[in-house]
């Protein structure tokens, strides 16, 4: 009841938008292709239900293995690099240069290097590149987050390397991996859909190229259900993440 | 001082960007409780470190028996939040090489001896600050430490609680020949549990008064009321007063 109560000022919201836009769409007789009403979006996204979930599958599988990769390679990373302060010094730079560079300047090259015919891998190698920061950094923070006298502990009862990564600072690291994780989720989709664009000609069949064809072909009702997919996976993904956050952190405190 | 004893010799330690602590000469044998008081910045916690061999002087000496085994209580309880009270006793046990199966009932005896056998398996979060420093007492005792270290581990806990603490602390010392040394802010706290008080001078980190407590270790209840207990407060407490001075 109170989750109840708690979203429906924003559902009461979204629909006073959605009623307001179909009035005025009526009214002042918006031509479909400039801005349809959202009745016309409803048809459109049944009418092209098979395709768009087709379509937002593939999204959603090119991001979801974007994102293990960018979890496994930039928490692996971290953790060798808290290990050594020299390797962070060397290594710390090259990250941030990844983080700033922007995802579609890249997109050419990859998709070079992964060739046409396997533009889906470059898709996924993309996402993990925009993904790869936030793990990256989150990991590597929460490493160094533990508290300073329970590293003096460790010290003073000659705790080895491993003994501390595993028993102080991966625990003491979770909530940043947590939200590392959490951030690089909603990344891995944006970078997806980003070098899909990039890609661009069909070459992958994702929402983004639903997006594009529907875009190209002034078929703006179609391009708005594509849309409201994309955004709704997005929500989706972030209610899934923000849960599991919240579970973890009630069982660690 | 005998060879079972731990020591600073003209130990002195330096932190970028401030004026040097020391030189610190202290010594400290087995069966002696000795307290450092001193004004904030004066070195008490550093000289702990140097003791413990978490820090390296930079010139002097920190002699320790071969072999010695250390403990440490910190001024908050430092236990692992994500970990239950027996966990917490055994880690030190565990990082030491003893197989949880050992360690576990350990801990599980050295927490009984804290008055929490009850609580073994309750999470620091649902133990209240004064039970919480008991299970930080107890990862101390558990290693069976020949040097205990405490710095100003009651400082945070009411004074029920805290006087309650320093009776067990007393107790324990007592049954078991280890050398201690405790860092206080509370003059009374250190003439109760000291058998010697240590003034460290807050210009400089030197050990600028030694003042030996009279009366037998673990002292009676009945010591609070003493006149030798009062007057031993009132001297720390002028000693404390004069390191003060001094940097004024």
């Amino acid at each position: 009841m109170k989750r109840l109560i708690d979203v429906l000022p924003a559902l009461l919201l979204t629909l006073l938008l959605l009623a307001g836009w179909e009035v005025a769409c009526r009214l002042l007789q918006v031509p479909v292709y400039f801005l349809p009403p959202p009745g016309a979006v409803v048809l459109a996204l049944i009418h092209n239900a098979p395709v768009l979930a087709e379509s937002a599958a593939q999204t959603f599988w090119m991001a979801f293995k974007a994102l293990v990769v960018a979890v496994v390679l930039g928490g692996g990373l971290a953790v060798l690099v808290s290990l050594n302060a020299t390797a962070e010094r060397a290594v710390a730079p090259l990250a941030v240069t990844l983080q700033v560079t922007p995802v579609v300047a890249i997109a050419p090259l990859v998709l070079i290097w992964a060739g046409l015919d396997h533009a889906d891998r470059a898709v996924t190698a993309l996402a993990a590149a925009v993904a790869f920061f936030p793990v990256f950094s989150g990991v590597l923070t929460g490493l160094k987050s533990a508290d300073p006298d329970l590293e003096r502990l460790f010290d003073l009862h000659g705790a080895s390397p491993l003994q501390r990564l595993w028993r102080l600072r991966l625990p003491s690291a979770l909530p940043f991996v947590l939200e590392g994780v959490r951030v690089a989720a909603g990344l891995s989709i944006v970078g997806a859909v980003v070098a899909e664009f990039v890609s661009g000609s069909g070459a992958t069949q994702g929402l983004a190229w639903r997006l594009l064809e529907a875009g190209n072909r002034l078929r703006t009702p179609d391009l708005l259900a594509a849309l409201a997919c994309l955004a709704a996976m997005g929500l989706a993904l972030n209610a899934v993440t923000t849960a599991i956050q919240r579970r973890v952190l009630r069982s660690l405190a | 001082m005998g060879e079972k004893g731990f020591s600073l010799q003209a130990a002195v330690v330096q932190y970028p960007g401030r004026p040097a602590l020391g030189p610190l000469d202290l010594s400290v044998a087995p069966g002696e409780i000795l307290a450092l008081v001193g004004a904030s910045g004066a070195g008490k916690s550093t000289a702990l470190r140097l003791l413990a061999g978490l820090e390296q002087p930079a010139s002097g000496r920190v002699d320790r028996p071969a072999g010695a085994r250390t403990a440490f209580v910190f001024q908050n309880p430092t236990l692992m939040p994500w970990a239950d009270a027996r966990t917490n006793v055994a880690l030190p046990l565990e990082l030491s090489g003893l197989p949880a199966r050992e360690a576990r009932p350990r801990a599980d005896i050295a927490l009984a001896a804290v008055g929490l056998g009850q609580r073994t398996t309750a999470r620091p979060r649902q133990l209240s600050g004064g039970m919480a420093m008991r299970v930080s007492l107890a990862r101390a005792l558990a290693v069976e430490p020949d040097l205990l270290l405490l710095d100003e581990p009651f400082a945070a806990l009411d004074s029920i609680t805290r006087r309650g603490l320093i009776e067990d602390l007393h107790r324990i010392a007592g049954t078991r020949a280890m050398a201690m040394v405790f860092v206080t802010h509370d003059v009374e706290e250190a003439a109760y549990l000291a058998s010697r008080v240590v003034v460290l001078s807050a210009n400089d980190g030197r050990a600028v008064a030694g003042i030996a407590i009279p009366g037998v270790l673990p002292r009676p209840q009945a010591w609070r009321a003493d006149p030798d207990y009062r007057a031993a407060v009132e001297t720390v407490a002028e000693a404390l007063a004069a390191s003060m001075r001094v940097a004024a």
